[in-house]
């Protein structure tokens, strides 16, 4: 497992680092002097003149590439432009809750997908096998901003039983957080609980069909048995693998519905720099969004290593 | 008859064969039939769009679908109908001019990763994993951001986060079709390399392209859809269905039909490609997904 580990942290970084690259090289992009983008809408003479020197405008791109990554090594994203407070900590506020939404979007996912997913294979074919799919193929076309804006429709204006909008902390009222998270973490889950659906149907269609089943009915195992105790935990490799790596797209899926719910969390800090010209904030959650997606690929790496019997040392 | 001289039949036959059994997929031919109709829709919006997508008709602000207007109209008094019609056009234009990029940039470097191997491999495939760490949607968005708020920029966006998908499609298939003996027979006759990856490989690997590229256009018009939603797609007053949502989210409770139309004609055309690649996907067989 520390091999497996050191292998898999031997591609991870060199991939983090190459990230970094491009995430600095975002700023040439921006037509014209760096410096007055970089300002947005303050130009005043001292602003312009600090992000020269920040961002060592002046010096050849390798050297300010490396002056950038050398504060970032030590926690220093710079200041926002807009709320003048350092990124970081920014950044602290934010991420916790947009991991709060995406793990609620996740366990909504689980929920939905996989009974669905066990159900549809037990019966290959039938109506629930057809529905299943139908929900998958919808879970993937309907775009999650419009499903926030007909559930706030339904359950906000219509029927008042949920806010349209808002976050209140868990620690300050935890039944209120609750009830400002669930239809943002239903509209953000439906799209993975479809692609959780979809592979745990695929994989347990596959582990029905293998021999140790075929031994365990031969030897008059009973059906429920066979189902939870010797197919599931197999076909629940692969998925749990997948349920990781789609645990760093919920993040990313996130923008969309911290903006319909209007929820301060990491999406809605990416939105709001990107209309205030707050260049260094958006190179940041980009920065970070690709971090913590690249913990999960190697989570997921370890996450199957142990899993899978054949890979265990 | 030499293996190199058979290998333009034999390739000529897998992509009939495929094209074949494609048409005989009925997920592909409906995803087809809904993605052709939004396509004639989009080409003749000027003439068959009720009223002009800008005009504005103050007496009739934020009116419920009547026989005037079908889907009603916006906060401004606009056809709702005739902008989801003419809205279709960035939709696709969006989709199309992403894919066209990704797959112009992607492909070619997949290719060459895949043949060249060693370094090249090494470098371009390090630069994919890269690309494909930032998620989809975040990497449009920062791109969008820094190359200005427009269509154009937005479609530009959206075909280079798209690019990687393709690096490594390309890349794995080349590393397939490498092994065939015909490949070999190629090389011991001294043909280029050039001509092997133009003529020999890039026809074999163009079917699973082919369905990758239909699969990637429902993520580019839901992407489209969403960068407009914030803002940074097709600048108003234009119509697209994202920014049509965006206004609508303002109106719910008094205009709810602003909201239901510019969706459903997202779903319906995403659900098309979706279907039409995944019915390409069975034509592929179990050997070539």
């Amino acid at each position: 497992m520390g091999s497996l580990l050191l292998k898999r942290l031997a591609v991870a970084l060199p991939t983090l680092l190459l990230v970094s690259m491009l995430v600095f090289l975002l700023q040439k992009l921006l037509p014209g002097d760096p410096a007055l983008a970089l300002a947005g809408e303050e130009r005043s003479p001292e602003v312009i003149e600090y992000l020269r020197e920040r961002y060592r405008l002046n010096d050849p791109v390798p050297v300010q590439y490396a002056a950038w990554l050398g504060n970032l090594l030590q926690g220093d994203f710079g200041n926002s432009i807009r709320t003048r407070l350092p990124i970081g900590t920014m950044l602290a506020e934010k991420l916790p809750v947009t991991i709060e939404l995406a793990t609620l979007a996740m366990l909504v996912a689980l929920l939905i997908g996989l009974p669905l997913g066990i159900l549809a294979a037990l019966r290959p074919g039938s109506w629930l096998d057809y529905g299943a799919s139908v929900f998958s193929l919808a879970g993937l076309s309907v775009p999650n901003f419009w499903l926030g804006i007909m559930l706030i429709l339904l359950f906000s204006v219509q029927l008042g039983w949920f806010p349209a909008g808002g976050y209140v902390p868990f620690t300050q009222d935890p039944l209120g957080n609750l009830r400002a998270m669930a239809m943002p973490a239903l509209v953000l889950g439906t799209g993975t609980a479809a692609i959780i659906m979809r592979h745990t149907r695929s994989a347990m269609v596959a582990a029905l069909n293998q021999d140790f089943v075929r031994t365990a009915r031969a030897k008059g195992v009973e059906r429920r048995r066979i189902v939870l105790r010797h197919a599931l935990p197999n076909a629940l490799i692969p998925v749990v693998t997948l349920g990781t790596l789609q645990f760093g797209e919920l993040l990313a899926g996130a923008v969309l519905t911290e903006q319909v719910f209007s929820i301060p969390g990491f999406g809605k800090m990416i939105v709001d720099g990107v209309f205030s010209r707050d260049y260094a904030v958006v190179q940041a959650v980009v920065l970070c969004t690709a971090a913590i997606f690249l913990l999960m690929s190697l989570l997921a790496d370890l996450a199957y290593g142990l899993l899978n019997p054949r890979l265990r040392t | 008859m030499s293996a190199v001289s058979q290998a333009p039949v034999r390739q000529q036959r897998r992509a009939t064969s495929f094209l074949a059994r494609a048409v005989r997929e009925p997920a592909a031919v409906a995803g087809g039939l809904i993605v052709l109709s939004f396509i004639v829709m989009a080409l003749l919006a000027p003439w068959i769009a009720p009223y002009p997508p800008n005009a504005s008709d103050w007496m009739a602000i934020r009116q419920p679908p009547d026989a005037a207007h079908w889907f009603g109209t916006d906060d401004l008094g606009r056809d709702v109908l005739s902008r989801i019609l003419h809205g279709a056009r960035a939709s696709l234009a969006a989709g199309l001019v992403a894919i066209v990029v990704a797959v112009c940039i992607g492909v070619p470097l997949g290719l060459l990763a895949g043949y060249a191997g060693g370094l090249v491999d090494l470098v371009i495939s390090r630069l994919a994993d890269a690309f494909l760490a930032m998620p989809f949607l975040v990497l449009a968005i920062a791109l969008a951001a820094f190359l200005g708020p427009s269509l154009a920029n937005a479609m530009v966006a959206i075909g280079l986060s798209a690019t990687p998908i393709f690096v490594r499609l390309a890349r794995g298939q080349t590393l397939v079709v490498c092994a065939e003996d015909y490949i070999a027979a190629a090389r011991s006759q001294g043909i280029g390399p050039l001509s092997i990856m133009a003529a020999h490989i890039l026809p074999n690997i163009l079917p699973p392209i082919v369905v990758q590229a239909s699969l990637t256009m429902a993520i580019a018009v839901l992407a489209e859809a969403s960068l407009a939603f914030l803002g940074l797609g097709q600048v108003p007053p234009d119509p697209s269905w994202g920014s049509m949502l965006d206004v609508a989210r303002q109106f719910l409770g008094e205009a709810p039909w602003m909201a239901v139309w510019p969706g459903a004609a997202i779903i319906l055309l995403v659900i098309g490609f979706n279907l039409l690649g995944d019915g390409c996907n069975d034509a592929l067989g179990p050997s070539r997904r």
